[in-house]
């Protein structure tokens, strides 16, 4: 039984003074049968799980939500880049599912989502379950483009060459292979070209390895490659950082636009530039809506990012679907962020809970975008902006005179940005 | 028996969703944005502030003194110059009105 909806029933069933029988509560606590509208959300990361317990909260705990995500638990990718500078563990990255369903009533299903028939209403699970949805909720992330880089589809080149993008294994992984690695050895990182998750979040990666290194193993070097022409965020910030923290560690070069991996040979390939060869490579590859968005049509922009409508997040290729979080094809100036998927996932609860009890989504959401990046153990920026909607342009824009980055990285955000991490996980998550 | 207030304070603001104005489901998913870093309903975790059951007064006079710099802040005054006066207001009676 479920502590909140029990007392909530209770409430209510005295306040109709008609506390009815045990039958009757039970009834009340399922969220997986019964004849209300039905939610379906695909993905449990920052975007699908806020809209999960939002959906729930919003109806009043009336609209039946089930969660479908493949993970045992939530492993966040913000803050993972301080597990791979050896500051934090994957246990503090980590924040189980069971508050949704504790909490909130929401349905967890451990399970992958294989197809969906839009027409019909229902998904498909790799376990052979179907799930039938009034509203279903898309929220799948990225999944790489590999066939970009022909290399890595060679055996065992995936498991050499790390992304780590998606916080997990991963993490763990590139961590051990920076601490096997010799001192005076080479890391050497590649940036995809713009839009990809998470836009600060290379850079401040190479400042956790920069870290980790002056400590432990000083003579070593970080490389970044970037396909853009330059940083793309917070640059003014990072270079420092690299100048005056990491000076002769960090070298930084723009414009190159990575062609393939050499994994058995630790190179890289460059369509201008000369191979790069590297101890440990990092390679951060193109990435698009997560698969289950693409081979659904959903995909709609170059076939990478999922076009939806902003005052709902409904698709605009299907009806009854909303896209969230990474996968979608953003508003000008809207980051690829945990903190934005977040806002994303509360905004189309909202819209879904007006669509299904016959009212109609709010006109202008205005949300905001906070991102703090470590450049040290403790020493962080931020880069914040508020977006509202236009409704002449249809998109949500950055509200002029907002937002901005910090004047120096400092230790005081450094632990605002702990505590920022600690409040979202609980937000989405309990 | 907190508890169970909060749950049947959150049971009063949830049913925002059926009886409550454009207006009021405008403001509450204003004010959610602000929910990332400083709590669900406003009810933060250590580290950060929480909104919830603070002054109208206090809320709209700190918003307002960071959107014209008169509060230092780290990032404050860059959100707070996002929101209209008027949104301020609004965003300080809503958070006023949650169980701390």
């Amino acid at each position: 039984m479920l502590r909140r909806q029990f007392v909530r029933t209770l409430g209510a069933g005295s306040a109709l003074g008609a506390l009815g029988s045990l039958g009757m509560l039970s009834g009340c606590a399922s969220t997986a049968g019964g004849k209300g509208p039905k939610v379906v959300v695909v993905g449990g990361g920052f975007a699908g799980a806020t809209a999960a317990k939002y959906v729930r909260m919003w109806s009043d705990y009336s609209i039946a939500v089930t969660l479908v995500e493949p993970n045992a638990s939530f492993i966040s990718c913000p803050m993972s880049n301080l597990v791979i500078g050896g500051v934090k563990t994957m246990a503090d990255i980590t924040t189980p599912y069971s508050g949704l369903s504790k909490n909130h009533g929401v349905n967890v299903v451990r399970d992958m989502v294989t197809s969906i028939d839009a027409d019909k209403r229902i998904v498909k699970l790799a376990s052979g379950a179907e799930l039938a949805y009034d509203r279903l909720i898309l929220s799948p992330g990225i999944d790489f483009m590999w066939e970009t880089l022909p290399g890595m589809a060679k055996p065992g080149a995936q498991d050499k060459v790390l992304h780590a993008w998606k916080a997990g294994a991963q993490t763990v992984a590139l961590r051990k292979q920076l601490e096997a690695m010799p001192d005076g050895g080479v890391y050497a990182m590649s940036i995809p070209l713009a839009p990809y998750r998470c836009p600060p979040g290379p850079y401040e990666r190479a400042c956790q390895v920069a870290s980790y290194f002056q400590k432990a193993k000083p003579k070593s070097k970080v490389l970044i490659l970037d396909a853009n022409e330059d940083v793309t965020s917070k640059g003014p910030l990072f270079k420092k950082a690299w100048a005056e923290r990491y000076q002769g560690m960090v070298e930084y070069r723009g414009k190159h636009a990575l062609t393939d991996v050499d994994a058995a040979g630790n190179t890289l390939k460059f369509e201008f530039q000369d191979d790069v060869k590297a101890d440990v490579l990092n390679v951060i590859p193109p990435m698009r809506a997560g698969a289950i968005a693409v081979q659904s049509g959903l995909a709609t922009a170059n076939k990478r990012w999922c076009e939806v409508d902003f005052l709902s997040f409904e698709s605009k290729a299907a009806s009854n679907i909303h896209v969230l979080g990474d996968s979608i094809l953003a508003a000008p100036a809207m980051p690829k962020s945990g903190h934005m998927a977040n806002q994303h996932g509360k905004t189309c609860a909202a819209a879904v809970v007006a669509l299904l009890t016959g009212q109609t989504p709010n006109a202008s959401p205005i949300y905001n975008n906070t991102c703090y990046s470590f450049v040290s153990a403790e020493d962080v920026v931020h880069v914040a902006s508020v977006h509202s909607y236009d409704p002449v342009k249809k998109t949500m824009v950055t509200v002029a005179g907002s937002g901005g980055v910090s004047k120096a990285a400092n230790e005081l955000e450094g632990r605002y940005a702990l505590a920022w991490a600690q409040n979202i996980w609980a937000d989405t998550l309990v | 028996m907190k508890k169970i207030n909060r749950l049947l304070a959150g049971l009063a603001l949830a049913s925002l969703s059926f009886w409550a104005s454009a207006d009021a489901l405008q403001i509450r998913g204003m004010a959610a944005s602000c929910s990332a870093c400083h709590g669900t309903n406003g009810v933060a975790l250590q580290g950060m502030e929480s909104l919830a059951g603070q002054k109208k007064e206090d809320l709209q006079k700190k918003m307002l003194d960071y959107k014209t710099g008169k509060k230092p802040a780290t990032l404050m005054h860059q959100l707070a110059a996002g929101y209209s006066d008027a949104q301020i207001e609004q965003l300080a009676g809503y958070f006023a009105a949650q169980k701390k």
